[in-house]
């Protein structure tokens, strides 16, 4: 249930970071960079197994992130939901994870492999959430949807990413007067048979209203001449990279090649 | 343009909507059809683009018998039909897109595409929301857009499903305006008294499947 509320605050998120994007060498950049910038920063950081590496890896990270200018409140808050996520599972690492034990509380052995491991992976869930916001995060989706389609990813991807966005926001308000009109007739979540059939009504009905949303919008889609082929209406901005993309570019395959060639 | 002789339709077989439905839509006629509330008015909308098939009966569109799916595609280019929830004709991101996606559709250009844009949305008086995002608009202008959206791919005819439904009375009145202005054949299905006084040539009542 938490998943739609949180949706709304990603919303907002990314309204509050597109209304600060103003001169910040990030926004510049042509979302193609930046759609590359991301998936090269990510493979290489998933790559990587040194610690140094990887907290390199936060540090440019953070350092893009200062360039994106982002909300630092608002970048804060969403991290601390993907912490709030992960910390029940690097608290467990250490302590099932076989190895050269550490130290014994209470009996449990901490290995310092699982250690290892649970740093690990705080660094690199941190380096790829905190370039992805800053690299993509302050990115309009529709913008992204067409950098993907440029660089040639396959147009039913594309469109399905499009109208995931379009529709997640019905979604969401069919959700709401649904959850409206559960509480305008007193329903309370409590415990009890009643509740639980009620919400498996909620959700039943949000997902055949779904469905019958899907059949309208394809019926729609029919009546306008659409027979299978999507076709972009698109080329605003330069289709040429400009010299900052390539500086840009060439500055993060030098670091990557760099990075590669030390064996970090 | 449009006739539908003696056209039967049920979504159960329990339950007909229509039966041995006899209509017909003439060059520059506006036909307002209203009935009450499940009496089969948007199914008979849906039976003229072929979104539903009858179970009997004969659909003739613009000089031919059209049966399959491919002999509609061609209808539906022709019949601009603007549905009762504007949320479900707006499905591209942006206001150009989805104005632009049945130009596309119809094999123009990219250029086409975009000066057809700018002509249909200035002609609505809707310049200023091309570059928005749909799911963004006040409910009258996803009402005003998908209109557009429909005018878009030059129709002979239009069908309009509750195009007033929850408009507000500038909006409606705008709406109206924009309608009486155009020389297209229309189908509009309503129950405001206003649309019946300010478009109709002639009025049609659905009751029990039927015309009358
Ligand atoms: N997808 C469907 N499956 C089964 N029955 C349907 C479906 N759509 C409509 N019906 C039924 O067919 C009948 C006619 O529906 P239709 O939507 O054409 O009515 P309408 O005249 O447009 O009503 P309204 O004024 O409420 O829009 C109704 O009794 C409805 O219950
Ligand atoms: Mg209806």
């Amino acid at each position: 249930m938490s998943v739609i509320p949180a949706a709304r605050a990603r919303g907002s998120a990314l309204d509050a970071a597109r209304a600060g994007e103003g001169r910040a060498l990030v926004a510049r950049l042509d979302p193609r960079s930046r759609v590359l910038l991301a998936v090269a920063f990510t493979g290489a950081v998933v790559l990587a197994e040194s610690l140094s590496a990887l907290s390199i890896a936060l540090g440019v990270a953070i350092g893009l992130a200062l360039l994106a200018r982002l909300p630092w409140r608002l970048t804060l808050r969403r991290l601390l939901a993907l912490e709030g996520f992960m910390l029940v599972v690097l608290a467990l690492l250490p302590f099932t994870v076989p190895g050269r034990i550490l130290a014994e509380p209470l009996g449990f052995g901490l290995s310092a492999e699982g250690l290892r491991q649970a740093a690990q992976i705080a660094l690199r869930a941190n380096a790829v959430a905190v370039a992805l916001a800053a690299l993509l995060g302050s990115l309009e989706v529709v913008a992204l949807g067409r950098a993907l389609a440029r660089l040639g990813a396959p147009s039913r991807l594309v469109h399905l990413f499009l109208f995931t966005v379009r529709y997640i926001g019905v979604l969401e308000q069919e959700y709401g007067r649904l959850r409206l009109a559960m509480r305008a007739r007193a329903f309370r979540p409590g415990p009890g048979l009643h509740c639980w059939t009620s919400l498996g009504h909620l959700f039943g009905m949000l997902l055949v209203r779904s469905l019958e949303r899907a059949e309208r919008i394809d019926a729609a889609m029919r009546c306008r001449g659409f027979t299978g082929r999507f076709h972009l209406l698109d080329d605003h901005g330069p289709e040429r990279p400009g010299a900052l993309d390539l500086g840009v570019g060439a500055a993060s395959t030098a670091a990557l090649l760099l990075v590669v060639g030390l064996g970090l | 343009m449009i006739r539908l002789e003696a056209v039967t339709f049920a979504y159960e077989p329990a339950h007909p909507v229509l039966e041995r439905l006899d209509f017909h839509l003439a060059e520059g006629e506006r036909v307002v059809l209203n009935g009450a509330n499940g009496a089969g008015k948007t199914t008979v909308l849906h039976l003229m683009v072929g979104l539903v098939r009858p179970g009997s009966g004969r659909i003739v569109a613009f000089g031919r018998e059209r049966r399959s799916e491919a002999d509609f595609v061609e209808v539906r280019a022709q019949a601009g039909l603007l549905f009762q929830d504007a949320d479900d004709q707006l499905f591209c991101p942006t206001v150009a897109e989805d104005v632009a996606f049945g130009p596309l559709n119809q094999g123009k250009s990219r250029a086409e595409a975009r000066a057809i844009v700018h002509e249909t949305l200035a002609a609505l008086g809707l310049e200023e929301l091309e570059q928005r995002v749909t799911h963004k608009l006040s409910g009258g202008q996803r009402r005003l857009v998908s209109l557009a959206a429909v005018l878009a791919m030059r129709p002979r005819a239009l069908l309009l499903d509750e195009p007033t439904n929850a408009l507000d009375e500038a909006t409606r009145e705008r709406l109206l305006a924009i309608l009486d202005s155009l020389p297209l054949a229309m189908v509009v299905v309503s129950h405001d008294g206003e649309v019946r006084e300010r478009l109709a040539t002639r009025q049609v009542r659905l009751v029990n499947g039927r015309l009358e």
